[in-house]
């Protein structure tokens, strides 16, 4: 076995310890669902007609889905290595022969799959009973559908490393951290479809990775996004997949070259 | 000691928050970066509501303006209780780190104290876009004002702040008994904050009744908005609005309670 893979199996069995705190964050993402979905009902009803390409059921598959994949795509919360790079703990990680950017990748895969199992099925099929809800218009969806899912955990997961490595040089990266948590849970398509933004905030959201990690794959998944439509949107998310793991790279090696690690 | 004024029974709190508020203000970049974030958070929050009226001249029943009033009245109570005791938000960490058991040694009462061991000065930023939105909802409102409008205003931020910092306690209690599984009382905490946002009309008749009877968030903003504003919801007659202080009572009831409960629960830390 490769040590990529030990070490999402790693990833995978550490995150599925807490299965109290998996079902909690379902319950949790299901309370938002049910008001967010009925909010996006409301809103549709009273435009009386689709609004940016979305219909009941596919607006009820937009929240739903968000939800759902909330856990399993990394928006928030990696803030590991910020703290290692400040205490100097990851001097330890380029002692091993494993580069550090590929070693988060893999644990950030394996909690990613054992969150898509144990709280994003459930929460997805919850929407479904309670909602009239699209499901995914067919194979070829559900197929680039995953494949859009493991895309995004990427490149969520490539930018927060990226933004923790700036702690090389900025001692306290907290307020860069809030900058891009705030606009990024507004631009990836969380709360509300990037469509349904005005022209302007619509431009700066599409020129930035943020919907490659959240309103993407939920499209595909939605059926919004169909047929040739799908490998373009999917192309945009392998575009920001490789810059930003690149980028990552790049800012690791400047970051290594940097780091002054006392005692031992 | 029987004599002692309320004055000085309130001096330890006073000291403790006013020491809090201190250490925050320590590190200033750090402090102005936390309230430039909390800033952000209020902003986004509000970016929701105006995407959607971009889209819609009517939501629920308000247009812009009403539900601007909504947004604003329930973001204000919301961070004042964020403010005041949203760290019990942490109280798994307290009762991991068995923090909790060194609350217990000190002769004051533990809820008391553990409501002043904190005090979110980095909430305000929050706080100051609710009170700009609530300004400009009070101000472009048609609202017939009377002595009774501006009662309603203040009684219903008291009493708003009051249900959530009720809500916080109640999940503050249940946290003896769940620990591991401490997300589950966001599901009313920040889930009831995000439904005290909307208009309560999106909502079918069950879950508006339990948005008013069980978990209270209607109270906080919607109801006294229908009042405010004048306008006409069979389900939120007027008097309702002024029953605020009422569900602020019931909601503090059921805290106590799960105070109770997860206080008699809790067996030490085994320090």
């Amino acid at each position: 076995m490769t040590p990529f893979w030990i070490l999402t199996r790693a990833g995978f069995r550490r995150h599925s310890t807490y299965r109290l705190a998996l079902l909690a964050g379902m319950t949790t993402n299901s309370v938002f669902g049910v008001i967010r979905a009925l909010l996006l009902l409301a809103a549709l009803a009273s435009a009386g007609s689709d609004i940016g390409g979305y219909d009941a059921p596919t607006a009820v598959a937009f929240v739903w889905w968000g939800q759902a994949l909330l856990g399993t795509v990394n928006l928030w919360g990696f803030q590991e290595v910020k703290d290692r790079v400040r205490t100097g703990d990851i001097a330890i990680d380029f002692l091993r022969p494993v580069n550090p950017q590929l070693a988060y990748l893999a644990g950030d895969l394996g909690r990613a799959g054992i969150n898509l199992v144990g709280r994003g099925a459930p929460a997805i099929l919850l929407g479904g009973l309670l909602f009239d809800m699209a499901w995914p218009p067919g194979a070829a969806s559900w197929v680039s559908g995953a494949v859009s899912v493991v895309l995004a955990v990427v490149v969520a997961f490539s930018g927060n490393f990226t933004v923790n490595l700036l702690a090389f040089w900025l001692v306290e990266i907290r307020g860069i951290y809030l900058m891009w948590m705030i606009t990024g849970g507004l631009l990836c398509g969380l709360y509300l479809p990037v469509p349904w933004f005005p022209n302007w905030l619509r431009t700066i959201a599409e020129w930035s990775p943020f919907p490659s990690m959240l309103q993407i794959p939920i499209d595909i998944l939605a059926g919004r996004v169909v047929g040739a439509e799908i490998i373009a949107t999917m192309a945009t998310q392998v575009f920001w997949a490789t810059a930003l793991l690149v980028l990552g790279q790049v800012v690791l090696r400047a970051g290594r070259r940097r780091l002054e690690v006392q005692g031992g | 000691m029987a004599e002692s004024t309320l004055a000085e029974r309130m001096r330890p709190y006073r000291v403790l928050l006013a020491s809090r508020a201190r250490a925050q203000m320590q590190y200033r970049a750090s402090f102005v970066t936390d309230i430039l974030g909390t800033i952000g958070v209020g902003l986004a929050e509000f970016a929701e509501v105006w995407v959607i009226f971009h889209n819609v001249d009517v939501l629920g029943g308000l247009d812009f303006t009403g539900a601007l009033l909504v947004f604003a009245l329930s973001n204000v109570a919301f961070a004042l209780a964020d403010m005041l005791v949203g760290h019990l938000d942490q109280m798994p960490r307290y009762i991991r780190a068995g923090q909790v058991d060194a609350f217990y040694v000190r002769p004051l009462p533990l809820l008391t104290q553990l409501m002043t061991s904190d005090l979110s000065l980095r909430r305000v930023g929050r706080l100051s876009v609710a009170l700009v939105a609530l300004a400009v909802a009070l101000t472009t409102a048609d609202i017939a004002w009377s002595p009774a409008t501006a009662l309603l205003v203040v009684l219903t931020i008291i009493s708003g702040t009051a249900i959530f910092a009720a809500l916080f306690t109640a999940a503050g209690g249940l946290q003896f008994f769940l620990v591991d599984g401490a997300e589950f009382t966001n599901a009313f905490t920040y889930g009831g904050s995000y439904a005290a946002q909307q208009s309560q009309q999106v909502f079918p008749d069950p879950l508006r009744i339990f948005w008013t009877f069980v978990i209270p968030t209607a109270f906080v903003a919607y109801l006294p908005a229908v009042a405010i504003l004048d306008l006409d919801d069979p389900l939120a007659p007027t008097w309702l609005a002024w029953c605020t202080p009422l569900a602020a009572l019931l909601a503090w009831g059921l805290a106590a309670l799960s105070w109770r409960l997860g206080t008699r629960h809790y067996q030490g830390a085994g320090g």
